[in-house]
């Protein structure tokens, strides 16, 4: 599927006639990165603005345009009471939401904290206590978790990543606003390596990979930098975690090694949170 | 500036009050909150409400190979700032000092994520304000060309980190010791080209943004960043401040004391119980004779002296350390010859780390705590644009004095740019901006 910037006119229902469609860029608890990747998309930015109304993108213009926007693209967790207030007012003003990024599709790494106080370390509570001297002055006090648009909203679609990919994010734009279906592939990041020709890193180096139970997307990019993949796509469709916990226990990752894998970026995804679960309870 | 003329909304009884709600083009979210009595200004506070992410916090307990990647989440714009200052201060603890080509790719890799950033910050963020532009996309619509060419250079910034760091956000090759894998040399090689042609495009935005149009200000800061004898300062140094302040970063919390106030997310910074501020205007008045003598050459000629007062003017030193960014990255390349390893080996110990680095927004500085197995028992960071947020807030005031009469519109216009000749990062300092202005 070529790029919404090179796409032809014809195939492209948003832009035959009327007014262009209206895209609204929104931030929650984040990093800013997935939104920089719009802005990265350097070669096609110019395009793409031709082609739609950036009516709300508060990193890059001052220029708001009022919704309803066709497309909400959100980045993200949710993590104060304000803002899951804010999320459904989002909701109410955006056609289509698309959620971009770890952190609204899984929490993000500031997830770490709703497993806070578990195994006995220190508590959400404690967090703040060891970063602000008057943790209950904070306008914006945390809640106790943090958690992806999905547990707040519907969303139509999550595409995911730590960072999103470019080219990833052009598709899931295209074809939001074309109205069909992303083609955004659930399988691992082992298809990747292979189609890429990549040598195993774990067959063949010996490295605990994440990568038979991550989602691809990143065109397996740790492993052709010798790198085992730490999962920052999240857990793929129906991954085996505990075949690939065995797999870690043969390669002398003790259980510690196991849980920080499975915490990092994607923490609070369904089936790295299991897992964790499940290993701790067994732990225990 | 914003000519436009707009009604006075000055209420019944000579009161004023302005409610805006959004300053746009910064990283992150946070307020502006300015309450100004007759013709008194009362108050003046960035509030910066972007929920806390609590990074110190969750760092307790993790494997001490960890931080660089967990700390670049703390922000997309400058990941590498975060990595660097990560891997030098565990590597300080560790006892182990990375140098030869492995430190000049770690350059080379820092000079990417200035170009980026830099870019960034001058053709999207920062130059709409002086041509009456809402963004880098509306200026587009009348200076395609232009624009293009930030893109073009912001690209490169990009190209670089994508060989050194797989990506240019959130890069996956650096560990502790080095790299995951050397770059490729041919890789490295066809950077070449391309970056003498970013060295042009960097010449020409140098000459671009000296000709904008400058309110005419002076104000008296301190400065701090780091200072190395041989080099414009990135990774390595001494922290230095305009008041004569000179000691190894190991020290910086000896000098440095952050409050966190009442009023923000983010903790407010003193160097010897004043405000300072860190970034390209500080960096430059403490390094300008080690910047590259095309680098120089260029601030001479866009009019600059070698320490700049005016924090609107900031863009044009930006633009010169773009260009110093290009001709380093190309020195770099030039001189390079692979080393034979990708990393050196850190086995863990006991002990704690300190490190400095220049991030594109100044001076970011970690400090961990490691025990003999590796668990970080402690880590604290100072982003840069907490050390700067006082002055950004003076920054502010003084706008508002000088300007009390202004119309609103035009008011606001300039407290914005007043926060934005900062290029703040409130993901850093924890993240948009919403201003109000109160008169009464």
């Amino acid at each position: 599927m070529a790029p919404l910037a090179t796409a032809p006119r014809e195939s492209q229902p948003f832009v035959r006639e009327g007014p262009r469609p209206k895209l609204a860029v929104w931030k929650f608890a984040s990093c800013d990165g997935c939104q920089l990747t719009l802005l990265d998309c350097e070669a096609e930015l110019l395009a793409v603005a031709g082609e739609i109304d950036i009516a709300y993108f508060l990193e890059a213009s001052s220029a708001t345009i009022g919704g309803p926007y066709d497309v909400s693209l959100v980045e993200g967790s949710i993590s104060t009471a304000h803002d899951a207030k804010r999320i459904r007012e989002i909701r109410g003003v955006s056609g289509k939401l698309v959620v971009i990024g770890a952190c609204a599709t899984a929490g993000g790494i500031q997830a770490l904290r709703n497993f806070a106080g578990e195994g006995g370390g220190p508590d959400a509570s404690a967090y703040a206590a060891l970063v602000y001297a008057y943790p209950e002055a904070l306008e914006a006090m945390p809640e106790p978790s943090s958690t992806p648009v999905s547990e707040h909203v519907f969303v139509d679609f999550e595409l995911r990543g730590c960072p999103i990919d470019k080219h990833q994010l052009l598709e899931v734009v295209s074809a939001t606003l074309a109205g069909r279906k992303p083609q955004i592939p659930a399988y691992s990041v082992c298809l990747e390596c292979k189609r890429s020709g990549t040598v195993c890193v774990m067959v063949a180096g010996g490295q605990p990979c994440l990568g038979p139970a991550t989602q691809a997307g990143c065109g397996a990019l740790c492993p052709s930098f010798s790198r085992a993949c730490y999962g920052c796509f999240g857990p793929m469709e129906a991954p085996n975690m505990a075949a690939l916990g065995e797999r870690f226990a043969e390669l002398g990752v003790d259980v510690e090694g196991w849980l920080r894998a499975l915490r990092t970026y994607n923490a609070y995804a369904g089936p790295f949170r299991m897992e964790a679960a499940s290993v701790e309870r067994h732990r225990s | 500036m914003s000519n436009a003329t707009v009604p006075d909304r000055r209420a019944p009884g000579g009161r004023r009050r302005i409610d805006v709600e959004a300053l746009a083009r910064v990283e992150g979210e946070g307020a502006l909150h300015v309450r100004i009595d007759g013709n008194t200004l009362e108050h003046v506070a960035l509030r910066i409400y972007e929920p806390p992410r609590l990074f110190e916090g969750f760092l307790r307990g993790r494997h001490y190979t960890e931080p660089p990647d967990i700390t670049a989440r703390i922000c997309g714009i400058c990941p590498v700032a975060y990595q660097m200052a990560a891997c030098h201060a565990l590597e300080a603890a560790c006892g182990v000092t990375v140098d030869g080509q492995l430190r000049e790719l770690r350059r080379l890799l820092y000079c990417g994520e200035w170009i980026e950033s830099h870019a960034l910050h001058v053709y999207m963020l920062h130059a709409p304000d002086f041509l009456g532009y809402p963004s880098g996309i509306h200026l587009a619509q009348d200076h395609r060309s232009t624009v293009e060419r930030g893109l073009r250079m912001k690209k490169l910034g990009n190209d670089v980190m994508i060989v050194l760091g797989g990506r240019e956000i959130h890069p996956i090759n650096v560990r502790l010791g080095g790299f995951y894998r050397l770059p490729r040399e041919k890789d490295l090689r066809a950077l070449r080209e391309p970056l003498e042609r970013g060295r042009d495009d960097a010449l020409a935005t140098v000459k671009w943004v000296a000709g904008f149009d400058f309110p005419d200000v002076e104000v008296e800061r301190v400065f701090v960043s780091l200072s190395h004898p041989d080099e414009y300062p990135l990774n390595e140094g001494r922290l230095v401040s305009s008041r004569g302040l000179d000691v190894p970063v190991s020290a910086f919390e000896d000098h440095v004391r952050e409050e966190h106030v009442p009023h923000s997310t983010a903790l407010h910074a003193t160097v010897d119980g004043e405000p300072y501020m860190v970034g390209p205007l500080a960096r430059y008045a403490l390094n300008f004779d080690r910047l590259s003598p095309l680098a120089q050459e260029a601030a001479r000629d866009a009019g600059l002296g070698p320490v700049v007062r005016n924090p609107f003017k900031s863009i044009v030193v930006r633009a010169v350390e773009t260009l110093y960014a290009f001709d380093e990255a190309i020195r770099i390349i030039d001189q390079y010859e692979p080393p034979e390893r990708a990393y050196l080996e850190v086995p863990p110990r006991a002990g704690r780390g300190h490190a400095c680095t220049e991030a594109p927004r100044g001076t970011l500085y970690h400090r961990y705590t490691i025990n003999d197995e590796g668990s970080v028992l402690d880590a604290r960071i100072v982003p840069p644009t907490a050390q700067t947020q006082s002055v950004i807030e003076q920054d502010v005031r003084d706008v508002v004095e000088a300007h009390l009469d202004a119309p609103h519109d035009q008011l606001q216009h300039l407290c914005e740019q007043a926060v934005r000749n900062h290029d703040p990062c409130i993901s850093c300092a924890t993240h948009f901006l919403k201003l109000e202005v109160e008169r009464r």
